[in-house]
């Protein structure tokens, strides 16, 4: 038997008054897919994740949750977790006592994983009996995570996940979200940063003013035709500079600097031509240290949807 | 309604959809979990537990008594006035300020934290949610108002003593009577206790993240105050919420006057399931999906504050043909209740002076009574009221006779202060088995019922 979808979204529509926060919105999620959802503010992430919390139902269009369809608020099935607009905490409570009254709330929903393993999942057992009160923005979100994996969900709903978090605390983070993306459950994020998306996420939604600018796998964004600028620092940054200038298919930008004493080289290329001038370096025994696109294509597309925006 | 305690038939089937709505019974433990962990719910039930009989400790041990307070002058004399006294105050201030503290942040706290979200995704049912916030905070109040009634008692009853209650028509109450009469008057403080707790829910909820929603039902209690040391109409005394903190009075005399403690109860419990209705009413239909919205707005005040004053409009007008419309205090309720105190407290006397024992009906009171010395119509409240009041004695031809100023307050309490002959209502000290006490027919409360006398 098929495994269904972990969502499976046709024409979403939704309105708040005159406003239209989602325009025929598609969407297709499967279980163990590290999904991201980007978009400018306003674009309608929060919203498109609150419908598949359940918060609130579509005005028009069809949503499948784990193979259920869902055509009311607060209805969807067992096996959806997660939060947005930040994780629901009480900060009178210790971090586990949240999760303990929570786990008593759900009841047998939680019977999967205890609380001391949801804590240690998400690095925070040193701070497990202290009161979330005093906790950082970055503690908070890695305790909502332990929340949400308390009930072992089958479909993980994350909004800005990474907000606050330090290099530790994301670390944590992306082990449990890409665990969990191997045991199957399928992930949701929304995220304003594009590293982070690109780092974690399989698939990425583009949303733009409530539709869907782009869905599908990364790699797509990135057109083998379509010019990227890129880093390159080199072993010889003259001669680098020279083969550059020499090879079709490549232009240097002004903006070149200097990064610990080595001249950093700028050059706006496609993936052709950036696979020419890497030839020709090392057919010059010129070492390439370091080479890398100055902006994302994910972040590219996003600029590009933002500034279209502000054209519009 | 359609939340229910189930336990283990939480789901609920639409088609092939599993929905799992948490039980009600899990959801209050999650809610009373939550406000015990705040530090002012922890402070308040302390203080409701151990503050009274500090209280109550203190002043029977100290020579000035709180004389202003109903029973206050006999917290040397029984322990049972510690936890009257107690009552007194508590509806006045202590009892809508824990109702604030407590219903009125219940809602509110959630939109403060940002926490409605979170909350919604794990019970998915508002309903259920609202069920479970009500019955926890109403919990938490039962916890409170039981141990301002056990500390006040007990400790009374351990520093002063388990002895008779003088009425407020001056007959005693035996230690068992008063027992009951406390519990029964504690009791009914809880229909208005109630009812500020609802009006502190809707006030949560209608308004939102507004400290106003904290503070609503201590500011209503507080206007009621206001307003029931106004003139008003009896009737529209009667109609408001607070009424039944005022008539618990009625069961200290003999007979109890009924009338006004069961409008004033029922009234209560009417406001009661109103405000609940109210307030769930604005919840259910609250949008959740925008979390800049708390729920307060315009729409919500008026669904909320207009039925209120609808609700007090009706009470008025249903009240208005059982108890008339004038201040209920007239000349021939004041005589009657003055005289009829009188002869019991005399018997009191008697009794402490080891004289040979009268009956009331012996005794024959009657009291003439004057207010403004006759420059204006013998009712209403006033401080101007004088009494003459006499009586006889077997076997003397000649009728006793005493005055008394009365200052009677817009409630029916007054208090009689004794004019002469010093010989019977002077101020002296009488041995009683519990030591010394003040005449008791120097200064004495009393209560005058404002319905229609029968």
């Amino acid at each position: 038997m098929d495994t269904p979808p972990a969502v499976r979204a046709r024409g979403i529509t939704k309105y708040f008054g005159e406003v239209v926060a989602l325009d025929g919105v598609d969407l297709d999620v499967a279980p163990g897919q590290i999904h991201g959802i980007v978009g400018p503010n306003g674009a309608g992430k929060t919203t498109l994740l609150g419908l598949l919390l359940g918060l609130a139902v579509a005005d028009r269009g069809t949503l499948e949750i784990l193979g259920t369809p869902v055509g009311r608020a607060l209805a969807v099935p067992v096996g959806v977790a997660g939060f947005v607009d930040g994780p629901g905490l009480y900060p009178s409570m210790t971090a586990r006592q949240n999760l303990a009254a929570l786990a008593a709330l759900r009841g047998d929903e939680t019977q999967t994983m205890n609380i001391d393993e949801a804590i240690a999942q998400v690095g925070l057992t040193d701070v497990a009996d202290d009161r979330v009160r005093g906790f950082s923005l970055g503690m908070r979100q890695r305790l909502g995570l332990a929340a949400a994996l308390l009930t072992k969900p089958r479909l993980l709903i994350l909004d800005e996940p990474s907000n606050g978090l330090d290099p530790a605390g994301k670390k944590h983070v992306y082990g449990v979200l890409t665990r969990l993306a191997a045991d199957g459950t399928a992930v949701m994020l929304s995220s304003h940063r594009m590293d982070d998306v690109e780092q974690l996420c399989s698939e990425v939604t583009i949303l733009s003013a409530g539709r869907v600018a782009f869905s599908g796998p990364i790699s797509k964004l990135a057109s083998e035709d379509s010019e990227l600028d890129y880093r390159v620092l080199t072993s010889n940054p003259a001669a680098a500079r020279r083969i550059a200038r020499q090879t079709n298919g490549i232009r240097l930008r002004d903006e070149d600097t200097v990064k610990d004493g080595v001249e950093l080289l700028v050059i706006s290329a496609t993936i052709p031509a950036l696979d020419e001038f890497v030839k020709r370096l090392v057919e010059e025994e010129i070492a390439v240290r370091e080479l890398a696109p100055v902006v994302s294509p994910l972040e590219a597309a996003f600029l590009a949807l933002t500034e279209q925006q502000e054209n519009n | 309604m359609t939340a229910t305690a189930a336990t283990d038939t939480s789901a609920v089937t639409a088609g092939t959809l599993v929905v799992r709505k948490v039980p009600v019974s899990r959801g209050y433990r999650f809610e009373l979990v939550k406000l015990l962990s705040q530090w002012r719910v922890r402070v308040l039930i302390i203080a409701c537990w151990l503050a009274p009989a500090a209280f109550v400790a203190i002043i029977s041990q100290q020579a000035s008594l709180p004389v202003d307070t109903l029973f206050g002058r006999m917290m040397h004399a029984t322990g049972w006035a510690g936890p009257l006294v107690l009552l007194g105050f508590s509806g006045s201030w202590a009892l809508p300020l824990l109702t604030s503290l407590v219903a009125g942040d219940v809602f509110a706290s959630e939109d403060r934290l940002g926490t409605w979200r979170h909350l919604l995704v794990a019970v998915r049912s508002p309903r259920r949610i609202f069920v479970s916030k009500a019955l926890a905070s109403l919990s938490i109040i039962l916890v409170l108002v039981i141990g301002l009634v056990v500390s006040s008692t007990v400790s009374g009853l351990l520093v002063v003593g388990n002895r008779e209650l003088i009425g407020l028509d001056g007959h005693l109450l035996s230690p068992g009577h008063a027992a009951g009469a406390v519990l029964l008057a504690w009791l009914c403080a809880l229909a208005p206790t109630l009812a500020l707790a609802a009006i502190g829910l809707l006030g949560s909820v209608a308004l939102g993240r507004s400290p106003m929603g904290l503070l609503l039902p201590a500011v209503v209690a507080l206007a009621m105050q206001i307003v029931q040391q106004l003139p008003v109409p009896v009737a529209f005394r009667l109609a408001l919420p607070g009424y039944a903190f005022i008539s618990w009075n009625g069961l200290f005399t003999s007979p109890a006057q009924r009338g006004p403690l069961l409008i004033g109860v029922a009234v209560s419990l009417v406001w009661t399931i109103v405000a609940t209705g109210l307030a769930y009413f604005l919840f259910v239909r609250r949008d959740f999906t925008n979390p800049t919205n708390d729920g307060s707005g315009r729409r919500a005040l008026t669904a909320g504050l207009l039925p209120l004053v609808g609700l007090l409009v009706v009470s008025t007008a249903v009240i208005a043909p059982v108890s008339g419309v004038g201040s209920g205090i007239d000349q021939d309720k004041v005589q009657k209740a003055v005289a009829t105190e009188f002869a019991h407290l005399y018997r009191l006397q008697t009794k402490q002076l080891n004289r040979a024992d009268v009956t009331e009906e012996q005794l024959q009171s009657a009291a003439e009574c004057t207010k403004g010395g006759d420059q204006v119509a013998a009712k209403g409240p006033g401080n101007d009221w004088r009494c003459v009041i006499s009586w006889h004695i077997p076997g003397v031809e000649v009728a006793g006779s005493a005055i008394y100023q009365l200052d009677i307050n817009p409630l029916g309490r007054y208090v009689s202060d004794g004019d002469g002959p010093k010989e019977v209502n002077g101020f002296f000290l009488v041995r009683t088995p519990s030591g010394d006490e003040p005449n008791p027919l120097w200064q004495f409360d009393g209560n005058i019922e404002l319905l229609p006398a029968k």
